[in-house]
C-alpha cells in the first residue's frame, strides 16, 4: 500500500551521518570556506543584451535590434534570494541566460565575486560553470530522455572531474536524490519514467551535485501543478538553508516570488523599474507598472474580495524592437507627461523608501494586508 | 473521537505539510525492468506483425548469405551442364536451370552473399558519412554548415545512379586501390559516394532541432565540453531517423547494385549477383521466363524486406508516441 | 430540427427556474493500448442562467475532459462516454441526432480554449473566421458577415476593430488573440461559455483584462459560464459557485465563499494551504505530500487517500468508512455544500449529525 512516507525528514538525517565516507554533501551555511553571509556574490551593472533582427535568406542584413534586455542592475548577497518578476517577453529569461554564460552581454558587466564574467576564459569560466548553476523551467525538457537519472546527476562530475572521486559518485548520486525527495534506488531509470514534479527535483539534484554557490532558478515551478509547486518551493528553501545557497529566483508569479524571496526586482520591457524588500514592493508599490501587476493577481480569500485597487492596463507591451523613447512604460502609464517621453527615469530613491523607476513615484497600497 | 485524537490529527496534518513533500514514485515500483527509450521502441517493434514480417525474410536473406550451401540443397552453382541448358524448374530443381545449364537455385542463393556485402558496406559508409558531416554542420552551423551543406548539394545534383555509374566507368582506369577492381568494394562505395546527402540532412536537422534544448543548456551551463555535448546529448537523440533511413537504404542499395550490374557496370563474371543474372535472363524471357523470374521475386523480397523493418523502426521510435 | 428554443431571451429562462445545463453522473474512459483510464468518473452538476461555475483541478483530475465531452470534440476513439446524460435545457444531448447536436454546439454552447493561437487557423483573417459563424448558421453574405465581425470585435474590445478585421491570427499578441477566441464563441448568442483555462497562458494583467470581459459579457447577455482553472484566485475573483475535481470525481461542491472560506474536504483544504499568497508573505507552504494519481490506476476507496493528512484507515477509521476501503459519496455536509469525504465535519470543524 503506499502511502506517503515523510521522506525529506529522514534524508536529512541520513545525510549528517554519511558525512565521514563521502565527502559530505552538506556545508553548513556561512562556514569558513564559503565566505560570510551577506557577501556580494553577484553584481549585475548596467547589464543588455541585443538580438539582431536580420533579413533576406541568402544576404542577411541586420535591419534592426531587439533590445531584450536593456539595462539591467542586480545584486545578490551570499545565502539571499532575490527574485525578478516580470511578464512574458519582458526579458528575464534573458537575463538568466546571460548570467550562467549561455549568452554573451552586449553591453554592460556581471560580476562574479568582483570579476567579470564576460572577460573569463577556460579555467576561470569552469570554475565560475561550477559555482553557478541553473534549475529551469520545463522539466520534460530540461533532462536528456536518452540519460539515466544517475548520469544526469552525476553528469557535473564528468564534467569537473575533480569535484568529487570516481569512487563513491553512485553513493553520492544516491544521497543527493535522497536529499531532493527521491527514491535513491531509481538512479536507473529514465526521465520519462517520473512525473513534472519528480523531474523538477532530479533537476535539483543535478544543479546540487557541483555544490554551486549561487542557483539560477528560471520559473521553477511555474510548469507543476498547484500541489505540486509548494512541495518544490519548500525543497527549495530547505536547500538554501542548509547549503548556504544563493538564488536568483526568476518567475512571473508574484504570490511564489513574495514568499521565496528576500528582495524582489520587477521587470518591464528590458529594464528593471522597481527594487526592495519583498515587503517594500508588495505593500507599498511606487512605479505604476508595479501598482498594475500587483493589482491584476487574483486574491484567494473570499473575504479579501473586491478590497484591492482594480487598475486595469489598457493596451499591450510594445515591441522590444521599438520600444518607446524615455520612459518604457509611459505608453500604458495613467500619470504619463511629457517628461516621461523625454527622460529615462533612473533607478533611484526618490522618498518612497526604495527605488523606483518611475519620474513620478509615490508609494500606493494596492492589495489589501490580510489582517489573519 | 477524543480531542488528543484531534490534536494527533492535527499534528499530522503539519507535518505532512512542514516536511519536504514525499514525491512518490510514479512508476511501478515493482516493476523491476529499466525503461530506457529504446527498450520501450523494442516493446513497440515486438508488437508489429510488419516488423516481423520483414525480420523474418530479412533473417532467410542473411542465412542465404551465410551459409548458401543450406539453401541450394547441396547443388553447386558453378557445376554445370549444358545439357539442362534452360530446362524449366522441377521436382529436384526447384528454380530450374540457367543458359550453361547450371542449378538455378543454387546460383540465385549465391548471388544473396554480394548483394549484403555490398549493401551493409554501403550503408556503413553513408551512416559514417552522414553522421559526421551533419553532425558538425549541425552543430557548429555558420560557416561550416554553408560550406558543408554546399558540398552535400554538390553531391546531390549527381543522381545516385548516374554517379556510380559514371565512377564505375572511369574507375578501372585509375590507380585508385578497390575502386578500379569492379569488385562488391567498388560498387558499394561508388553507391555510398552518391548516397549519403539524405542521412547527412536528416541528422542536420535533428542535430539543430536537438541543439536548441534545454538539456543541452544545462550541460553547456555545467561546463561540458562540445565533444561531450555532441556525443553524449544531441547525438544520441538525432540519430533514430538515421537509423530508419538506413534500413530502408540497405534494401534500395541492394536494388541498386542490381541495376548497375544489370546495366553492366557493376560486378563482372565470374561474380554471381542477382543483377548479371536478371541481365542474362532477359533474352530468353519468351522461352524461359523463370531465368527473370526467380531473381527478380528473391531482389523484390529483399528490398521489401527491409522497407518494411524500417517502418516498422520508424513507427517504434517516433517520440510523439511517448509521453 | 430540434425543438429547442433558443431564441427566448436567457433571462426569461432563468425565471422558469430550469439549469440551463444539467450533467448527470457523467463518466468517460479512455481506451488505450495500455489499460482503461478513467478520466471522468461520474461527476453530476447543473448550471443556472447567469451563474459562474468554476470547476477547479489539477492536470489529470478531468476537468477538461468532462468539457469536452459536453462540447461533443472528445475523440472517439480513444475516449467513450460510458455513461451518465448530458442535459441541454431538459432535453438529453448524447441521445440526440447528430443534426441536433450541431444546432446545439455554436448557438447553444459554445467554448474558448487555453491556446488561442493553435485555435485560430493561421491562413485566413481573423474577420473571415469570425463571419465564417455568420455565414455558416445563420447563412449571412460575406459582406454582412464581415460587418458583424467588426462589430464582435469592437464587443470584445479590440482596439480599432475596423481596421484590424483583415489581420492574421499572427499579427494578434497573446490578450488579443483570445479576445478573437472570445468573440468567435459569443457569435451566436450562445446559453453557455465554456472556458477551458482561458487566460493560463496569459499574463496577469491580460488576464485581469479577459477575465473582466467575460465577466461584462456575462452580465449583459445573462449566459451561463462553465469556468475551467486550476487558478484559486481566478475562482476566488470569478466565481459564483465552485465544484473541486480530483482523480475524475467532483470532491467538494458550494458557493466560492463557503469553499473557500472553509473547505470542507482535505483535498481543498490542502490545495489553499499549498498555495502562496500575494497580499501576504506567509510562513511555510503546507502542501500536499505526493503525486496526483494515474488515471489508469485510481487509489481504491477514497482516491485522494493516499496523500491525505486525515485519513482513517482499518481500526481508526469509523465502521464502513475505512479511507482505504469505502468510496465516500458526495453528499451534503452542511446546508448548500457537499463534500465526498467520510470525514468532512472533522475537516469543516462541526459535530457530525
Amino acid at each position: 500500500m503506499s502511502e506517503p512516507r515523510e521522506h525529506g525528514a529522514t534524508a536529512a538525517s541520513s545525510l549528517s551521518a554519511s558525512t565521514p565516507a563521502a565527502p559530505s554533501l552538506s556545508k553548513p551555511a556561512g562556514s569558513g570556506a564559503r565566505g560570510a553571509m551577506g557577501e556580494t556574490l553577484l553584481e549585475v551593472r548596467g547589464l543588455q543584451k541585443h538580438f539582431p533582427l536580420t533579413q533576406g535568406i541568402v544576404f542577411k542584413r541586420t535591419i534592426g535590434h531587439v533590445r531584450a534586455v536593456d539595462g539591467v542592475d542586480l545584486t545578490l548577497r551570499r545565502g539571499e534570494t532575490v527574485g525578478l518578476v516580470g511578464e512574458s517577453g519582458c526579458g528575464k529569461s534573458t537575463v538568466s541566460k546571460l548570467i550562467v554564460a549561455l549568452e554573451r552581454p552586449t553591453a554592460g558587466s556581471i560580476l562574479y565575486k568582483g570579476k567579470d564574467v564576460a572577460r573569463m576564459g577556460g579555467r576561470a569560466l569552469k570554475e565560475y560553470r561550477r559555482e553557478v548553476q541553473i534549475i529551469f523551467q520545463d522539466p520534460y525538457a530540461s533532462l536528456n530522455p536518452r540519460m539515466t537519472v544517475g548520469d544526469i546527476v552525476a553528469e557535473g562530475w564528468a564534467v569537473h572531474a575533480d569535484a568529487a572521486p570516481r569512487k563513491g559518485r553512485l553513493k553520492r548520486t544516491q544521497e543527493l536524490l535522497d536529499r531532493v525527495g527521491l527514491n535513491p534506488d531509481y538512479v536507473n531509470r529514465y526521465p520519462h519514467q517520473f512525473s513534472g514534479g519528480q523531474r523538477q527535483r532530479i533537476g535539483i539534484a543535478r544543479a546540487l551535485a557541483l555544490q554551486p554557490e549561487v542557483i539560477v532558478c528560471d520559473e521553477p515551478v511555474s510548469a507543476l501543478d498547484v500541489s505540486v509547486q509548494a512541495q518544490v518551493v519548500n525543497l527549495l528553501e530547505d536547500l538554501q538553508d542548509e547549503f548556504g545557497l544563493s538564488y536568483l529566483f526568476i518567475a512571473h508569479d508574484l504570490s511564489v516570488v513574495r514568499h521565496i524571496s528576500d528582495r524582489v526586482a520587477v521587470m518591464y520591457l528590458g529594464s528593471i523599474v522597481e527594487e526592495g524588500t519583498d515587503e517594500q514592493v508588495y505593500a507599498s508599490p511606487s512605479h505604476p507598472y508595479t501598482q498594475a501587476l500587483l493589482s491584476s493577481v487574483p486574491l484567494h480569500e473570499p473575504h479579501l474580495r473586491g478590497q484591492k485597487d482594480r487598475i486595469l492596463l489598457q493596451g499591450d507591451v510594445p515591441s522590444p524592437a521599438d520600444p518607446p523613447s524615455g520612459c518604457r512604460f509611459r505608453t500604458r502609464c495613467w500619470k504619463a507627461q511629457d517628461v516621461c517621453a523625454q527622460e529615462a527615469p533612473a533607478l533611484v530613491d526618490r522618498g518612497q523608501g526604495h527605488p523606483s523607476a518611475c519620474h513620478f513615484a509615490e508609494a500606493r497600497m494596492v492589495v489589501p494586508v490580510d489582517v489573519e | 473521537m477524543t480531542d488528543q485524537q484531534q490534536l494527533d490529527l492535527r499534528k499530522d496534518a503539519v507535518e505532512a505539510g512542514t516536511t519536504t513533500g514525499l514525491a512518490s514514485p510514479s512508476v511501478d515500483v515493482t516493476k523491476e525492468r529499466q525503461n530506457s527509450l529504446w527498450s520501450d521502441a523494442w516493446g513497440d517493434l515486438r508488437r508489429n506483425p510488419f516488423f516481423w514480417i520483414g525480420a523474418v525474410l530479412g533473417l532467410a536473406f542473411l542465412l542465404m548469405a551465410l551459409v548458401p550451401q543450406v539453401f541450394a540443397r547441396g547443388a553447386d552453382p558453378r557445376s554445370c551442364d549444358l545439357g539442362n541448358s534452360r530446362a524449366l524448374p522441377s521436382a529436384q530443381h526447384w528454380f530450374g536451370f540457367d543458359t550453361q545449364g547450371c542449378d538455378y537455385l543454387a546460383n540465385v542463393v549465391y548471388g544473396a552473399r554480394n548483394s549484403l556485402i555490398i549493401g551493409v558496406i554501403a550503408v556503413l559508409v553513408i551512416l559514417l558519412l552522414g553522421v559526421v558531416v551533419g553532425a558538425l554542420a549541425g552543430y557548429y552551423g555558420g560557416l561550416t554548415d554553408g560550406i558543408l551543406a554546399r558540398i552535400a548539394d554538390i553531391f546531390y545534383a549527381l543522381p545516385l545512379i548516374l554517379g556510380a555509374l559514371v565512377l564505375l566507368r572511369v574507375g578501372p582506369s585509375t590507380d585508385i586501390p578497390v575502386i578500379n577492381s569492379r569488385g562488391p568494394g567498388a560498387v558499394a562505395i561508388a553507391l555510398a559516394l552518391f548516397g549519403w546527402m539524405t542521412a547527412m540532412r536528416l541528422v542536420r536537422s535533428q542535430v539543430i532541432a536537438v541543439k536548441g534544448s534545454d538539456y543541452v543548456a544545462a550541460a553547456r551551463a555545467m561546463g561540458a565540453s562540445s565533444r561531450r555535448i555532441l556525443v553524449r546529448h544531441i547525438l544520441p537523440n538525432a540519430v533514430a531517423p538515421v537509423l530508419v533511413y538506413a534500413t530502408i537504404t540497405i534494401g534500395v542499395i541492394i536494388a541498386a547494385e542490381a541495376t548497375l550490374t544489370y546495366l553492366g557496370v557493376g560486378l563482372q563474371r565470374p561474380a554471381i549477383s542477382w543483377g548479371l543474372q536478371i541481365e542474362a535472363g532477359q533474352d530468353s524471357i519468351r522461352t524461359a521466363p523463370h531465368l527473370v523470374l526467380f531473381p527478380s521475386l528473391i531482389l523484390t523480397m529483399t528490398v521489401m524486406a527491409f522497407v518494411m523493418m524500417g517502418d516498422a523502426l520508424r513507427d517504434a521510435l517516433d517520440p510523439r508516441q511517448r509521453a | 430540427m430540434t425543438n429547442l428554443d433558443l431564441t427566448k431571451p436567457t433571462a426569461e429562462l432563468a425565471a422558469q427556474g430550469t439549469p440551463l445545463l444539467e450533467v448527470d453522473d457523467l463518466r468517460v474512459e479512455f481506451r488505450t493500448r495500455s489499460g482503461v483510464v478513467n478520466a471522468v468518473n461520474g461527476i453530476s452538476y447543473s448550471l443556472g442562467a447567469g451563474e459562474t461555475l468554476a470547476i477547479l483541478g489539477e492536470s489529470g483530475s478531468g476537468k477538461s475532459v468532462s468539457a469536452q465531452a459536453i462540447m461533443g470534440i472528445l475523440e472517439t476513439p480513444p475516449a467513450v462516454i460510458s455513461g451518465g446524460g448530458i442535459w441541454f435545457q431538459g432535453r438529453n444531448v448524447l441521445e440526440m441526432s447528430a443534426e441536433d447536436q450541431r444546432t446545439i454546439r455554436g448557438p447553444g454552447i459554445s467554448m474558448i480554449f487555453q491556446d488561442a493561437l493553435s485555435s485560430l487557423n493561421p491562413v485566413y483573417s481573423v474577420g473571415f473566421q469570425i463571419g465564417e459563424m455568420f455565414r455558416a448558421h445563420r447563412g449571412l453574405s460575406k459582406k454582412a458577415a464581415r460587418a458583424k465581425a467588426v462589430e464582435l470585435m469592437d464587443r470584445v474590445r479590440i482596439p480599432a476593430a475596423a481596421r484590424r478585421v483583415d489581420d492574421y491570427p499572427h499579427q494578434f499578441s497573446g490578450g488579443m488573440r483570445q479576445r478573437v477566441m472570445i468573440a468567435m464563441a459569443i457569435a451566436l448568442d450562445p446559453r453557455i461559455l465554456i472556458a477551458d483555462e482561458p487566460t493560463t497562458a496569459l499574463d496577469v494583467t491580460v488576464q485581469a483584462q479577459v477575465m473582466d470581459l467575460l465577466k461584462d459579457l456575462q452580465q449583459e447577455t445573462g449566459m451561463g459560464l462553465i469556468l475551467i482553472t486550476h487558478d484559486l484566485g481566478v475562482v476566488n475573483e470569478v466565481a459564483d459557485n465552485v465544484a473541486v475535481m480530483y482523480a475524475g470525481e467532483i470532491v467538494e461542491r458550494g458557493t466560492v465563499d463557503d469553499v473557500f472560506g472553509r473547505p470542507s474536504h482535505p483535498y481543498t483544504e490542502g490545495l489553499m494551504s499549498s498555495v502562496p499568497q500575494v497580499e501576504a508573505k506567509g510562513g511555510r507552504l503546507r502542501p500536499i505530500a505526493g503525486q496526483p494519481p494515474n488515471l489508469a490506476r485510481i487509489p481504491s476507496g477514497c482516491p485522494f487517500h493516499p496523500r491525505c493528512a486525515r485519513r482513517r484507515l482499518g481500526a481508526e477509521a469509523a465502521p464502513g468508512r475505512d479511507c482505504a476501503t469505502d468510496v465516500p459519496p458526495l453528499r451534503l455536509v452542511v446546508p448548500g455544500r457537499e463534500a465526498a469525504c467520510h470525514y468532512s465535519e472533522e475537516v469543516l470543524g462541526v459535530r457530525a449529525p
